[in-house]
Parts: structure tokens; C-alpha cells; sequence
């Protein structure tokens, strides 16, 4: 009995060589499964801390760039200066066509007013020395701004003779000068702006007169390379806005409908498996591809227009297919067969079964591929760069069909700009705002999801 | 369902009639080319569009002298391209390519100059007495030495010459799509060549082939894409030397500084006055079959050279570019005005 009893107590103390070895190995498992959750933890750790990196170095550097140096001026609209004609009137018997030739001619002779006069005399109220710099004194005002007078005029030609207070922006180097882009310490063969200038801008930004305001520029206007501070992305933002409607006309019930027919009423033979082989490689397929269609298809043979965003919006539709059409059977497949299998068994065609039951439930999955589906073509740059997208428009385009750019090659093109230090920054900002505008197409995929999911 | 559905889709079908109706015409000039001249068209398509309120504004697209002047050889029609810039003039063959296409009517417009610089970061050595022979000295595949052609032993800019700093050599020079190279060669690197005994001694095949055979051996870096690129290339490494064109260095003065070439300094005065060796004259090609067609063509070709806009005190010598003289420019106008083809 003792001995009996003893056993257990001794195989503790002394284990058998089978679990010798359990215990051995389990410490070698045990270590191994530490180091590869260490080794999964730092992976995930060392790619958050690098989009941490990116993220705070686009913030950092774009952030500044939504803000820019403004001057405060009181503009007096001469008539001494402004010496045009009374703006035309449509008579009662006067044709549309005449009358927007006459109309256009007035606004050339609106066009031939030298507008920097104006800008130049308000200037001189606030800098007593500006007499004997006249050099300088065009350079504080960016050239772009005497257009924005102008269509003030073209408007609304009551407003000469009256003076406005506006908020003109300056110039792109003394935007750079004032946020510290360019180092202030350097000599003057170095710097972009003149001594006096210089001294010019320290002196209004103390008094006030110069001002970082909100960049309504950068979201109001198309891009600009004759007056760099007044570039802007609403011409690439109204191109990709046009495209993607292309997409969403195009792509997406083209792919829900060929999904539909695939998942439900194809055969299944070796040619449905033919083209299903296909599909998937489709998606897979470079992207840059798709712009070499374009070009020489679109372009070549159908005659569309260089540069526009119908010709974008067609071969980011081909690219985008291949998504949605794979999102769509996915979702179609997660759908239990027992929907179909009641509605045929009230009697439901299959059609019915299909569009009346079947379809609803997978809308918020359809979406969900649509909506990414989307995203990824609005950040896509490869193609369009072929189709002549990377050119500079310096127009808001009023049509599909009307030269435009697209926010991703707009970004491009800043970061191609001669005047790095001020387009750093505005390349960041526009960064951003694509940034900003993946997030919330992402999210509202997400919460279109959350919203209508169904489980079972 | 099933008709939103079918709606969609003739919706689509629409879209793509709607495209096949609008192939017809179109008012919007385009133009492609250099990129030396790209900063210099965007902001005359600029200005034109906002002063001519019954054109709309042309626009601009890049991709190289060759690159541009290929897009407009191809053909005469609304999907090809009005306006070719080039920062170097059209060659010969372009010329019968273009004619055998049926771009039959070339106008040539000059519309400036331009500079082409040396220059390397402001905290690297500077360069004082660079003269273009060192340039060859130190792009060249083979140099001669002791009377026999031998590999480039040279790694550092003193090695060539006491004067130069030294510098490990590291070149960044433009592509051979650029115009800019062209001029690079012609003007730095095949005058710097000949100055050598050894080469006036050869015959003139094998002189132009010891010139411009490039050494391989990772020293000389081709840039294919803009300034921007060259720039950071310089970034990147300290010691580095890039070409660029005299406005891209003006707007980049607190990063860049140039080397003087045979001891002058690049400059507008220095250019006009052609004390500065290494310039370039810069062009734009117009279809003379697309004006009349395209509204706006032959008055954007006129805006762009009258005075205002690239005369002396213009738009276009404040953004860099080096005007022409008043009697060349008149001549051009007058060209213009004439449609007189190549």
C-alpha cells in the first residue's frame, strides 16, 4: 500500500520520460509561440509607426498650406481708370447670338483695363515709400487678383466708383517669406524677395494689413502657373468629380448586372468558367494597361477628346468593373439558399425570387464594392497620365467632355512645380484633401454596411 | 429593380453616344512638349484665356521635346495636337515625319532663350573655373591621355583639373527626351571635347563618337523626368552637380547655386549679350492646318510673342524666360501672320 501510495507523490518528483519530453518541448513551443507573437506585434507596430510617419509628415507639412498670406486694401474702383462703356442689354429684337458677341466684346474692353493700377494706387496709401519702388510695388499683389477685379466689374459694373475693402492674396514668395519656408537668414543674391520688399512685408504683417487667412483660393480655384498663389484644385476636383460619375453610370450597373447573371442564371459550362478565369485576372491587371487602352482605343479610333474626363471616367470604368463585378458574386453567394429555396416554393419565378428577395438583401454588400470600388479608381494616376490628363488646364471644366485634370495628377504636377518652397506645401494640402475625401468614401462603406447587415 | 436597372444601362448607352457625337470639333487648344518651355506656354495659355474672353484657355501638357514634337507629327485632326514645344529646333527627319503623316503646314515661332546652368547644392564646394572642356573630362566614356584613348579614370573634379574643387564627380544630366540634353551637348560638352589636341586629330566620325560616348560606370546619372527630379537627385547626394535651366534656378536660389562657365556667370545680361556660352533658343511649332479650325490658334500664337507678353519688362522675362530682340520678333510676327511653313 505505502508503495501504491508513494507513486503518484514520486512520478511528480521525478517524472517519466514520456512527459520528460512533453515538458521540454513545451517550453521550446512556448518560446517559439512568444517569438512569433513578438515578432507579429512588433510587424504590426512598425507598420502603424510608418504610416504615422507619412501621415504626420504630409499633416505637418500641408496643414500650414490651407492658411495663406492675404492683404487687406481698400480698392477704389476709378472711373478714371475703368473708362468702359455702358455693359450691354439684350434688346427685344436682338438674337442670343448678337448679343453674346456684344457682350463678349464688352468684356475685352473690360479686359484691356489695367487693373494693377488699381491695386497699385491702394498700395500706396499703405506704403508711403512705394513711389520710388514700382518694381516691388507689382510684385506685392500675385498677378492673378486683377482678373478677380475684373470679374467684379464684368459682374457687376455698378461697382465703379465705389471702394471695397477686399482680401487680396499676395504673393507666392512672400507667402513663403512669411511662413519661414525659405531660411531668413540667407544673403540677399539667395533670397527671392528684394531687401525692400522684404522689409515692406515685415511692416504690414506687423500692422496687421497682411494676414494668414483661410485659402478660399486653393478650393475655389483652377490651377494657375502665371500666378502661383492662386493655384488651386477646384479644376482637378470638378475633373475627378466627372469622372468618377462616369464610373458610377458606367461600371457599377454593368457589374451588378453581369454579376446577377453570373451568380444566378448562367449555365455553368466550361465557357461561364472561361470568363469567370478572366475576371479575376481582369482585376488583376496593372492599371497602367487600362491607360494604354484608352489611349490608343478611345483615343485612336473612337476620336474622344484628349485630355477629358469622359475618356478617365471610360478606362477607370473598365478598371473598376472587375471589383464590383467580384464584390457583387461575393455577396450574392453569402446569401443563405434558403431565401431563394421559400420564395420558389411560393410559387416565385425565379426572377421574382431573384429581384424580390435576393437583391434587397445584398444592396448594402453591393455597395459596400461599389463605394470602394469608386474610392480606388478616384485615387488612381497610371492610366490618366496616359490619355494627356497631366496637363496643365488652367479652367474649370464645365462638362465631361471639357480638358480637365484629376486631384491625384494634380498632386503630380505641384510636385513637378520650379517654386518648391511654396509647392511643398500646397502638393500636402492636396494630399490632404484626396486623404480626406478616400476617408469618407471609405466610411460611408463602412456605415452603410453597419447599417444594413444582416446576419444569420 | 429590374428597370432601375435597364435605366442604368441605357443611361450608359447615352454617355457613350453623347461621346461619339462630341469627337466632331474642339475649341480648346491643346499643347504638348518640352518642359523647359511648359512654365513659359502655361502661363501665356494663361493669360490668353483671360484676356480673350471668346477663346477658352489652351491647355499644356509636358513630356519632352521629342515626345511632343512626336504626338504632333501624327496626323492632322481634332485628336492630335495643335502646338509642339521644343526647347531645341525640329530636326530634319521630324520634319518628313511629320510631312509623311500629312502635317504638311509647320510654322516655327522663337520665343526666347534660356540658359543652361551647372549647379550643385548651396552647402557643397562651389565651382569657379569650370570650363566646358572639364565637362567632357568628366561625362566622357574615354579620355586621351599620353597620346593614347584610355577609360574615364577621373573620380574627382580635382583629378581633372588643380582649379576644380575636390569633388567626387556625380553628374545628373537630362534625358535624351529632353531638348535641354541636346543643348547640353552641343554646347558644353562637343566644344569642351574639341578643345583637347588629341581629338582635333581625329577624323570627324570618330572625334563626334569619342564626344558624345557617355561613360557607364554610374557617374553620370540621366534624369528623364523634370527639374524637380534633378533637384532631388542633388538632395539625395551631397556632391552631386545637375542641369537645369536658368528659371528653374532662379526660383530655387535659397537651394541651388550655379558654377560660372569659363568664368561667367549665368545671367539674363550675360545670356542676351552671349558672353554665357551655354544657352539655347527656345520654340514653339504650330499646325498650320489646324488654324482656322481650332478658334484661337494663330491669335494664341501672336499673344504669345507680342510685346507684352515676351518683350523686354513682359510677363514672360519675369518668369525666366530671355526675349527675343525687338526686329527677330517682328519678323516671327510677321511669319505668323503669313503662315510660312517650314
Amino acid at each position: 500500500m505505502t508503495i501504491i501510495a508513494e507513486n503518484p507523490i514520486k512520478s511528480v518528483a521525478a517524472p517519466s520520460q514520456v512527459q520528460q519530453k512533453v515538458i521540454a518541448s513545451l517550453r521550446k513551443r512556448h518560446r517559439k509561440e512568444k517569438l512569433f507573437r513578438s515578432l507579429g506585434l512588433s510587424a504590426v507596430l512598425i507598420s502603424l509607426a510608418l504610416v504615422a510617419l507619412l501621415f504626420i509628415n504630409i499633416f505637418a507639412k500641408g496643414i500650414p498650406a490651407f492658411w495663406q498670406s492675404a492683404i487687406t486694401l481698400d480698392i477704389y474702383f476709378d472711373p478714371k481708370i475703368i473708362n468702359v462703356p455702358q455693359k450691354p442689354v439684350q434688346q427685344a429684337d436682338e438674337s442670343d447670338n448678337d448679343f453674346r458677341q456684344r457682350d463678349l466684346a464688352w468684356q475685352n474692353q473690360v479686359g484691356f483695363v489695367n487693373f494693377n493700377r488699381l491695386i497699385a494706387d491702394s498700395l500706396q496709401k499703405v506704403l508711403p515709400d512705394a513711389a520710388k519702388h514700382r518694381r516691388d510695388l507689382g510684385r506685392v499683389v500675385t498677378s492673378g487678383e486683377r482678373f478677380a477685379l475684373r470679374d467684379m466689374v464684368v459682374a457687376d459694373p455698378s461697382v465703379i466708383g465705389q471702394t471695397h475693402t477686399l482680401h487680396l492674396l499676395t504673393d507666392a514668395n512672400i507667402d513663403v517669406w512669411l511662413k519661414g519656408n525659405i531660411d531668413r537668414s540667407l544673403p540677399d543674391n539667395q533670397q527671392q524677395l528684394s531687401p525692400k520688399m522684404r522689409e515692406w512685408v515685415q511692416s504690414l504683417s506687423e500692422q496687421g494689413i497682411i494676414q494668414n487667412r483661410f485659402s478660399l483660393a486653393l478650393f475655389m480655384n483652377a490651377d494657375s502657373r502665371s500666378s502661383l498663389a492662386s493655384a488651386g484644385l477646384a479644376g482637378a476636383f470638378m475633373g475627378s468629380f466627372y469622372m468618377m460619375l462616369v464610373v458610377i453610370v458606367l461600371a457599377v450597373p454593368m457589374g451588378v448586372a453581369a454579376a446577377i447573371y453570373l451568380e444566378e442564371f448562367a449555365p455553368r459550362n466550361r465557357l461561364t468558367d472561361l470568363v469567370e478565369v478572366n475576371i479575376n485576372n481582369l482585376a488583376a491587371v496593372p492599371s497602367i494597361v487600362f491607360g494604354l487602352l484608352g489611349a490608343s482605343v478611345l483615343i485612336g479610333w473612337f476620336n474622344l477628346p484628349m485630355s477629358a474626363p469622359i475618356v478617365g471616367g471610360l478606362v477607370l470604368s473598365l478598371m473598376t468593373l472587375p471589383t464590383v463585378i467580384i464584390a457583387t458574386r461575393s455577396t450574392l453567394k453569402a446569401i443563405p439558399p434558403s431565401i431563394r429555396q421559400a420564395a420558389l416554393g411560393l410559387g416565385a419565378s425565379k426572377m421574382q425570387a431573384i429581384f424580390h428577395h435576393v437583391l434587397p438583401l445584398a444592396i448594402p454588400g453591393i455597395l459596400t464594392g461599389a463605394i470602394l470600388g469608386v474610392a480606388q479608381a478616384l485615387g488612381e494616376t497610371a492610366p490618366l497620365l496616359l490619355i494627356g490628363m497631366k496637363s496643365f488646364v488652367a479652367s474649370v471644366p464645365a462638362s465631361p467632355f471639357d480638358q480637365a485634370t484629376a486631384l491625384p495628377v494634380q498632386i503630380y504636377l505641384w510636385q513637378g512645380n520650379e517654386l518648391r518652397n511654396f509647392f511643398e506645401a500646397r502638393t500636402s494640402a492636396a494630399i490632404i484633401v484626396l486623404l480626406m475625401m478616400m476617408i469618407s468614401l471609405n466610411g460611408m462603406a463602412i456605415w452603410l454596411r453597419k447599417k444594413y447587415e444582416k446576419r444569420w | 429593380m429590374k428597370l432601375n436597372t435597364l435605366t442604368a444601362v441605357l443611361l450608359a448607352v447615352g454617355v457613350v453616344t453623347c461621346s461619339a457625337q462630341a469627337q466632331s470639333s474642339r475649341d480648346t487648344i491643346q499643347i504638348a512638349g518640352s518642359s523647359t518651355v511648359l512654365p513659359f506656354s502655361s502661363v501665356v495659355a494663361e493669360e490668353f484665356g483671360n484676356n480673350f474672353a471668346q477663346f477658352r484657355t489652351p491647355v499644356v501638357g509636358s513630356g519632352g521635346s521629342s515626345g511632343g514634337l512626336r504626338q504632333f507629327c501624327q496626323g492632322v485632326g481634332a485628336n492630335t495636337i495643335d502646338i509642339a514645344n521644343a526647347s531645341r529646333k525640329m530636326r530634319p527627319n521630324e520634319v518628313e515625319a511629320c510631312k509623311a503623316n500629312g502635317v504638311k503646314e509647320i510654322i516655327e515661332v522663337k520665343i526666347g532663350y534660356d540658359g543652361i546652368v551647372f549647379a550643385s547644392r548651396t552647402d557643397a564646394a562651389t565651382f569657379t573655373t569650370l570650363e566646358p572642356k572639364h565637362v567632357f573630362l568628366a561625362q566622357a566614356a574615354q579620355v586621351p591621355q599620353n597620346g593614347k584613348m584610355v577609360a574615364n579614370p577621373y573620380s574627382r573634379w580635382s583629378q581633372i583639373d588643380a582649379s576644380l574643387p575636390d569633388q567626387e564627380i556625380l553628374l545628373a544630366i537630362p534625358g535624351s527626351n529632353h531638348g535641354t540634353r541636346e543643348v547640353y551637348e552641343e554646347k558644353a560638352v562637343i566644344p569642351g571635347c574639341q578643345t583637347l589636341a588629341e581629338i582635333k586629330a581625329m577624323d570627324k566620325d570618330a572625334a563626334h563618337k569619342v564626344c558624345t560616348a557617355m561613360r557607364t560606370d554610374g557617374r553620370v546619372v540621366e534624369i528623364a523626368g523634370d527639374y524637380t527630379e534633378t533637384l532631388a537627385r542633388l538632395q539625395a547626394q551631397k556632391d552631386a552637380m545637375g542641369v537645369f535651366g536658368l528659371s528653374f534656378y532662379e526660383a530655387n536660389r535659397d537651394r541651388i547655386k550655379v558654377a560660372t562657365m569659363s568664368g561667367v556667370e549665368p545671367n539674363q545680361d550675360t545670356i542676351i549679350s552671349g558672353e554665357y556660352p551655354v544657352s539655347r533658343p527656345l520654340y514653339i511649332y504650330v499646325k498650320g492646318a489646324h488654324i482656322g479650325v481650332i478658334p484661337g490658334l494663330q491669335e494664341y500664337a501672336q499673344f504669345h510673342i507680342s510685346d507684352g507678353m515676351s518683350g523686354f519688362g513682359s510677363v514672360l522675362e519675369s518668369a525666366g524666360l530671355i526675349p527675343l530682340a525687338d526686329d527677330e520678333r517682328a519678323e516671327i510676327m510677321q511669319a505668323i501672320t503669313q503662315k510660312k511653313s517650314l
